[in-house]
């Protein structure tokens, strides 16, 4: 067995062995060598620091710490203290800074330790990152990347546990990114660091550790995965399934199990929340005549919200066989009990419930 | 001739004189130069103060007194165009607090940056917007310097970066831009200025202290004029002692009403900067004539009696006026010739803003993203979407 050569760290869940186990059924990902999210979220960076003078990263512990969750290990060792900065932990304060440093035409990386402190900089990300270059007529332009963990870890409680997908993605200015594989992360952080514009990248604590098949071209570094283009994990025929960042994990662990009862459901990844890739989901619409949008953040104004009203809103409604709907996280705050915590989250049971209702197999 | 010069000089000067003995020759008995006592400095964490005089060319003095003049009659005509209903929204004016612009802008090197609040039409012009660019901004008109899609609180230009609308968030952006010069290696300063109202903001004093943590070359500068809104500084603040409240950061209390002490204070916190010592602070005593805003008559939190005051015996320009004819630096007819040339530049500028024409319909999609990734934007209606086009010169592609 393929996987059985995968080094597998103390992290990894069952989950993604399972996955592995997939992944590594083709013949272009036995020829892939695996990589970590965190690490390909690390060469990302050392590669555009490396290649660019003007790229820096800033953020709480992200130089003598190597990161709080090590995405920056090892780069104030090669760059120093003028390229990897800690900062306090004033995040409004240092957001303001890197997008004043992004208008003086530095490139900051910005790291937030996660998304949820974010909130305290929200004021940075919209009114002066997103708006500016529309309220300058095309002027000051702020090439800047938000990036660091979202949404729901493990055992961390309300205030550590929210996806901010939609949050940013309802921003008008801002490109917002939220990956899934060590592929992604790589080809998708460098276009980020690479674009001219604000870029929030929407990372997930629980996928660090995991390992992804990187193929030889992922490896170079001139990889780069074009923003705003979403990727099939796995076709099928019989209904469409889209989601983000671990959601997606939660589709192919249940297409897996739909496959067994004859049921081939497409997986979208995503991969952007803005702009969103209405061109792949609508065709496989268009294929599967069915369509669940999954995900792990809130349903209010969500994500799926979005997707299934661009449906409702296109041609493509008249491709529907059923009524698409949406499987989200609970509306709640996130529970510290684990078995709470656990029915917040959707499963893949949720999802193989949700096809055969839909499907009514 | 020279004697009777310096007598002539001596006489009429009120203060502070040391003729300094370069005069223009026989023609008229003016004064090419003239060195001024300046007002007195508070410090906080200096060791030594800005010098306390200072020499004023005359050519200085008529540039000095031109753009003075210049932002208050603009800040004239934006009031009027306000009441005729042709400025929409919001409009800061900046009367009365002309002396601490112009005094900053002398004392700065043109790769030195500025951000600065709402009020911001008098910076902009400064900075290098001209006229036509800043009014028609103000009415919302294609000849603005951001088209019309900035409003009042965003006009933009080369090395000045706003305009900003929330309150305090403008001094963060400041500090980048600074890290942002130093970090390419250049010499260069960022002066980030707030007000009285916004020095409470918590993300003022994130930005103290990183400043001065990683030496960044910014000038904060605290632009007292008493009030934050309706809430008198000593209503809001436990300490009105602005300067001092960077704490670790040096600070400076200046006269924001006289240009010259205002110009060797940002000389100096230049010097302060660039000598490698970090961020200083600078608080500049002013005061606005007009309500806050124009939905403010300025009137339920202060006296009209306090303010007429401030007009006869702290005017800035009044007072400059003063300082320049007494002194025989220039004469009242050079500065009356100047007047008109500025009246008639804003009038005919003002004319253009009122019948200049608006951007059009498509433009309302413009310059979202610099690579604007989605081939159409959504319309109100889902029938008829718009496409996003590329128009404006971005400062860093």
């Amino acid at each position: 067995m393929a996987n059985l050569r995968i080094p597998i760290n103390s992290n990894f869940t069952s989950r993604f062995v399972s996955f592995l186990n997939r992944s590594f059924s083709t013949n272009k990902a036995l020829n892939a060598q695996p990589m970590t999210v965190r690490d390909a979220l690390n060469s990302a960076i050392d590669e555009e620091m490396e290649k660019d003078e003007r790229v820096f990263i800033l953020g709480e512990e992200v130089a003598q710490y190597d990161g709080a969750y090590k995405v920056s290990r090892g780069l104030w060792k090669k760059y120093g203290d003028k390229r990897v900065i800690d900062t306090p932990i004033t995040e409004m304060g240092f957001a303001g800074i890197a997008v004043g440093a992004a208008m003086a035409g530095l490139k900051p990386v910005c790291e937030f330790m996660t998304f949820n402190f974010s909130m305290q900089a929200i004021d940075h990300v919209i009114n002066s990152a997103a708006k500016t270059f529309y309220m300058s007529a095309g002027r000051v332009n702020v090439p800047i990347v938000f990036r660091g963990p979202n949404g729901a870890a493990s055992g961390v409680g309300a205030q550590h546990s929210q996806c901010y997908g939609a949050w940013y993605a309802h921003c008008p200015g801002l490109k917002v990114i939220s990956p899934y594989t060590s592929e992604d992360c790589k080809g998708l952080l460098k276009a980020a660091i690479r674009d001219p514009d604000p870029v929030v990248f929407l990372e997930n604590e629980l996928l660090y550790g995991v390992q992804f098949p990187m193929s030889d071209e992922a490896l170079s570094k001139d990889f780069i995965i074009p923003i705003g283009k979403a990727k099939i994990e796995k076709p099928g025929k019989h209904i469409t399934l889209v989601a983000h960042s671990r959601a997606v994990d939660t589709c192919l662990i249940a297409a897996k199990e739909l496959a067994g009862q004859g049921i081939e459901a497409e997986v979208i990844n995503l991969r952007s929340l803005r702009p969103l890739d209405m061109d792949a989901i609508n065709a496989s619409v268009m294929k599967t005549n069915h369509l669940i949008s999954v995900e792990q953040g809130w349903p209010t104004c969500g994500i799926g919200s979005e997707v299934l009203a661009r449906i409702m809103e296109s041609e493509v409604f008249f491709h529907l066989d059923q009524p698409a709907i949406r499987i989200t996280g609970v509306d709640t705050p996130m529970p510290y009990a684990k078995t709470l915590e656990e029915a917040a989250l959707p499963r893949a049971s949720d999802v193989v419930t949700a096809v055969k209702k839909i499907l009514k197999a | 001739m020279f004697p009777a010069c310096v007598r002539s000089i001596s006489k009429t000067s009120s203060s502070n004189l040391k003729a300094l003995g370069f005069f223009s020759g026989a023609k008229n008995n003016y004064a090419t130069e003239v060195t001024f006592d300046l007002k007195p400095y508070r410090l906080h964490k200096l060791d030594q103060a800005p010098a306390s005089s200072a020499t004023l060319t005359k050519e200085d003095a008529l540039h000095y007194y031109t753009q003075m003049h210049t932002v208050r009659r603009m800040e004239t005509v934006a009031g009027n165009l306000y009441k005729e209903k042709i400025i929409r929204g919001f409009c800061h004016l900046y009367s009365g607090q002309e002396a601490v612009a112009v005094g900053i802008k002398s004392a700065l090197r043109p790769h030195d940056a500025v951000i600065t609040a709402y009020r911001a039409h008098g910076w902009a012009y400064l900075m290098g917007v001209n006229h036509v660019g800043v009014l028609s901004e103000l009415t919302g008109r294609q000849g603005g310097c951001a088209r019309g899609k900035g409003g009042s609180m965003h006009m933009y230009c080369k090395n000045f970066y706003g305009g900003n609308g929330i309150v305090g968030a403008q001094v963060p952006l400041g500090v980048g831009i600074a890290l942002g010069l130093k970090y390419q290696g250049t010499d260069g300063v960022c002066v980030s200025l707030y007000g009285d109202g916004a020095a409470n903001q918590g993300q003022v004093f994130e930005v103290y202290n990183m400043a001065k943590l990683w030496n960044i070359p910014c000038i904060f500068v605290c632009e007292n004029n008493g009030y934050g809104m309706g809430t008198s500084a000593e209503r809001a603040s436990a300490s009105t002692d602005y300067y001092t409240r960077g704490d670790y950061v040096p600070g400076l209390w200046v006269d924001g009403m006289d240009v010259l002490t205002v110009r060797e204070a940002a000389r100096y916190a230049v010097d302060h900067c660039t000598s490698g010592k970090g961020p200083i602070v600078l608080e500049t005593a002013t005061y606005r004539y007009s309500g806050h805003s124009m939905s403010d008559p300025g009137t339920s939190y202060r006296t009209r009696d306090e303010v007429q005051e401030v007009r006869q015996t702290r005017d800035p320009i009044t007072s400059f006026k003063e300082k320049i004819t007494s002194s025989n630096l220039v004469s009242p007819e050079e500065l009356k010739k100047i007047d008109g040339e500025i009246k008639s530049a804003v009038d005919e500028a003002m004319k253009i803003a009122k019948s200049d024409g608006e951007i059009g319909i498509e433009e309302l999609t413009a310059d979202i993203s610099a690579n604007h990734l989605e081939s159409t934007i959504r319309n109100c209606l889902p029938f008829n979407p718009l496409s996003h086009q590329r128009l404006g010169e971005a400062v860093n592609l």
